[in-house]
């Protein structure tokens, strides 16, 4: 082959000089080729070794119950509960926490972000709401505002009274929830919501392709179920990542408050600032929606006054049913 | 118990004409064949649409958030009022002494049987996940209002069937003697049946105890069952179910359709079972007059119901009332208000109007609007939620009854009928035994000493 080479650069005409090149390459491409199965040879062949090792590395690692352990770094693997861990996790909620959201109307801009996230977080039709937002008006001489309306995860929560199986439930943390395990679709618990905050699947619901095989979280009602109902969560697998609601995060006017009512605090989503609770309270004048039913919810809300913008009534979509 | 009255010479004549008089409609006639032929196909006709609601789910009909009660919680509104006649005719006016009730009194039974053992399908319809059902016997909660409404709808049935079936046992001793001709299975079925009543005057004793602890126990149940249906509505914070008169309100309601629907057999059985001599001008003169009591009673109920928050004219209850009195749903309240309550009752007064043929016209007419009123009472009051309904579609917003609801709502009708043609074609009707004790004359009534 080298002689060949040397023939060539002795008489080079523009075809030998191509012929050389396509050779040239090809050899380099043999030796790759080569080296690369050799390569991968020799990787395989230590992961064998790896594996079949009974002690190596070692590794600290934290257990439920708070005990520093140790074990095989090649014993660890990704956890995934299963429908039982989630189930209970779900139903028994976060320990020490008494979680509050407060909605700042004065600021709200009818964006209706909240909306999306919560739609493309929960998989639901535009139509199907968590939360919504809605013109609210008490009467001609009064003004107009915009007013986000999710659950009021009320502390007398009417819904869960009425559930014959116990589908709805109130956690310790405050949160409503809804098993859609559990679920037999009497609808009596949307009778009894004086907010109008549930929905129910007529229909097969929206399911991502992904999803279908996902175990059922109870603490984010995804996948969801047809003839099942399905409301507002708080976002009850975000706030175990310890990260603020969908709706919250999503807002881009710094509408929305959310935080733990025991630390007296809660975190603007949009700005991140975290204000003492019982201060953004009395200071604003917070009010509960239709407190006289006696429900108690754990949603509050700021009157709007002060607004920096003028009410100004979007376009009106029309939403059309998707079968 | 009069012993020597039963082996009276005048009580076996009787027993006689009265027996060969109500056993001569016992039987399998072409007639029952083609009737049950029919509802059958019609039945089947509504269980493919309810397949296709069991398939394709609740969005078949024109059910949605807004309104998420329909037809069917309307249904089984219906279903339970009108099975209260039972408890009114066999207990309220039994114990009370009415002996004029005795042979309708098996009537009433039949259709509390038929429509209580109904009315638990009827909810089974309407639930999303039907499959789920022993899930409220696995899981229930007592606080909720359908746990109890389960119970008590289920023992009520259980007690009237009882009550159908107890007062039954000598009859069908007596008649499986007398019933030649008939299938086989059905003498077995009534030798069955009859468990070995051998007419001692000591069965008769425990019969008539029996009888009389059923009546009694039936009473609170029966308002209990309505009552509790009231409830599943009352319960809940929406003007115009917000209302603390709702149970006496829908109990003498019940009594009202109730009793339509029994004038309406009462009427068909005479004319069609030739039982003229048994069911008689004076019957039906007194059930009319039966049914102006508790019409009466019930629009002295609407008065309240409606008169009262209309006074006051809260918010909510202002926009819920003014589209019963002037709005979208005005023609279907008045209407029924006024031809299936007001105007019956009037007509009623009049003597003329109280024989069979005129009373089974406005009994028909009572009967329906007892339906719809269960609508009206049902769906107005979601339309308008405490807070704004926007960003839907349209159909979410207004509820129409689609054609699929409304079939599966007829095979809960077909199902009831079915239920009454087998039990008044394949059993006697009318008490014989105890007609023929009454005409024997001069006997203890067996409900006096209660």
């Amino acid at each position: 082959m080298s002689e060949e080479k040397k023939k060539v650069s002795k008489d080079p005409s523009l075809d030998e000089i191509l012929e050389s090149s396509r050779r040239d390459f090809l050899k380099k491409l043999g030796i790759v080729g080569a080296a690369s199965v050799t390569g991968a040879a020799a990787i395989y062949s230590g992961y064998v070794h790896e594996k079949s090792k009974s002690s190596g590395e070692m590794v600290k690692v934290l257990t439920e119950d708070n005990r520093l352990v140790e074990i095989p770094k090649e014993q660890i693997k990704d956890y995934k509960p299963d429908l039982k861990t989630l189930q209970l996790r779900g139903r028994d909620g976060i320990k020490g926490k008494k979680w509050v959201m407060v909605l700042d109307l004065s600021r709200c801009r009818n964006a209706r972000k909240c909306v999306t996230a919560c739609q493309s977080a929960h998989q639901l039709r535009p139509y199907e709401y968590h939360i919504n937002t809605l013109v609210m008006q008490e009467s001609v001489n009064t003004p107009a505002y915009y007013m986000p309306k999710t659950c009021q995860h009320c502390d007398n929560p009417p819904c869960v009274s009425v559930c014959p199986v116990d589908a709805t439930f109130k956690r310790q943390d405050g949160i409503v929830l809804i098993d859609n395990e559990r679920c037999i679709g009497c609808r009596f618990c949307m009778s009894a919501c004086p907010y109008s905050a549930r929905m129910f699947h007529w229909q097969e619901p929206l399911v991502t392709e992904g999803d279908k095989e996902k175990e059922y979280n109870i603490e984010l009602n995804v996948p969801q179920k047809k003839g099942t109902i399905s409301k507002c969560l708080f976002s009850a697998d975000r706030l175990r990542e310890d990260t603020l609601p969908y709706c919250v995060s999503a807002c881009p006017n710094g509408v929305f408050y959310f935080g733990d009512e025991n630390e007296n605090a809660v975190t603007n989503g949009t700005t991140k600032e975290t204000v003492l609770l019982s201060e953004l309270l009395e200071k604003n004048g917070a009010y509960r929606l239709l407190a006289e039913l006696g429900t108690k919810p754990r949603v509050y809300y700021l009157p709007p006054k002060n607004r920096l913008f003028e009410f100004k009534e979007g376009e009106k979509t029309e939403y059309k049913e998707i079968t | 118990m009069a012993g020597s009255l039963l082996s009276s010479e005048k009580y076996r004549e009787k027993l006689e004409s009265v027996s060969s008089d109500i056993l001569r409609n016992v039987r399998i006639n072409r007639g029952f064949i083609l009737w049950m032929g029919f509802l059958s196909v019609v039945l089947a006709a509504c269980l493919f649409a309810y397949s296709i609601q069991l398939r394709k789910g609740l969005g078949v009909t024109g059910l949605r958030d807004i309104t998420s009660w329909g037809v069917y919680i309307a249904n089984f509104v219906f279903f339970v009022a009108t099975s209260l006649v039972g408890m009114l005719i066999s207990s309220v006016l039994g114990l009370s002494g009415a002996k004029w009730v005795k042979p309708i009194a098996r009537i009433a039974e039949i259709i509390a049987v038929a429509f209580a053992a109904i009315a638990g399908l009827v909810i089974v319809s309407d639930m999303g996940r039907p499959d789920r059902l022993p899930y409220v016997f696995l899981f229930g909660r007592v606080q909720s209002p359908i746990l109890w409404d389960v119970t008590v709808v289920t023992t009520y049935f259980f007690v009237s069937l009882l009550l159908w079936f107890l007062p039954l046992i000598p009859d069908l001793a007596i008649s499986k003697t007398r019933l030649p001709g008939r299938p086989k299975f059905l003498i077995a079925a009534y030798d069955l049946l009859s468990v070995k009543w051998v007419h001692h005057e000591k069965q008769y004793q425990l019969l008539h105890q029996a009888m009389r602890v059923l009546l009694i126990l039936i009473i609170p149940l029966a308002f209990a069952i309505h009552t509790v249906t009231s409830w599943l509505f009352a319960v809940t914070p929406r003007a115009g179910w917000d209302s603390s008169i709702f149970g006496p309100y829908f109990i003498s309601g019940a009594f009202v359709s109730g009793t339509a629907a029994v004038i309406i057999a009462m009427y068909f059985f005479r004319v069609n079972y030739k039982l003229q001599k048994y069911l008689t001008e004076d019957h039906f003169e007194k059930i009319a007059r039966v049914l102006v009591l508790v019409s009466i009673i019930y629009i002295y109920f609407n008065l309240n119901e409606f008169l009262v928050p209309g006074y006051k004219l809260k918010s909510l209850d202002a926009i819920h009332l003014k589209e019963l009195f002037s709005g979208h749903y005005a023609p279907l309240f008045w209407g029924v208000q006024l031809f299936g309550l007001i105007i019956p009752t009037f007509l009623l007064l009049v003597k003329r109007m109280r024989r069979p043929l005129p009373l089974v016209v406005i009994s028909v007419f009572v009967l329906a609007a007892s339906w719809l009123k269960r609508y009206i009472i049902v769906v107005p009051p979601q339309a308008h939620p405490n807070l704004p309904v926007q960003n839907f579609p349209v159909e979410w917003v207004v509820y129409k009854p689609t054609l699929i609801e409304i079939a599966v709502s007829v095979a809960s009708i077909i199902l009831v009928l079915m239920i009454i043609t087998v039990l008044s074609k394949l059993f006697p009707v009318i008490p014989i035994q105890e007609i023929a004790e009454d005409e024997a004359g001069g006997i203890k009534e067996p409900l006096d000493n209660v």
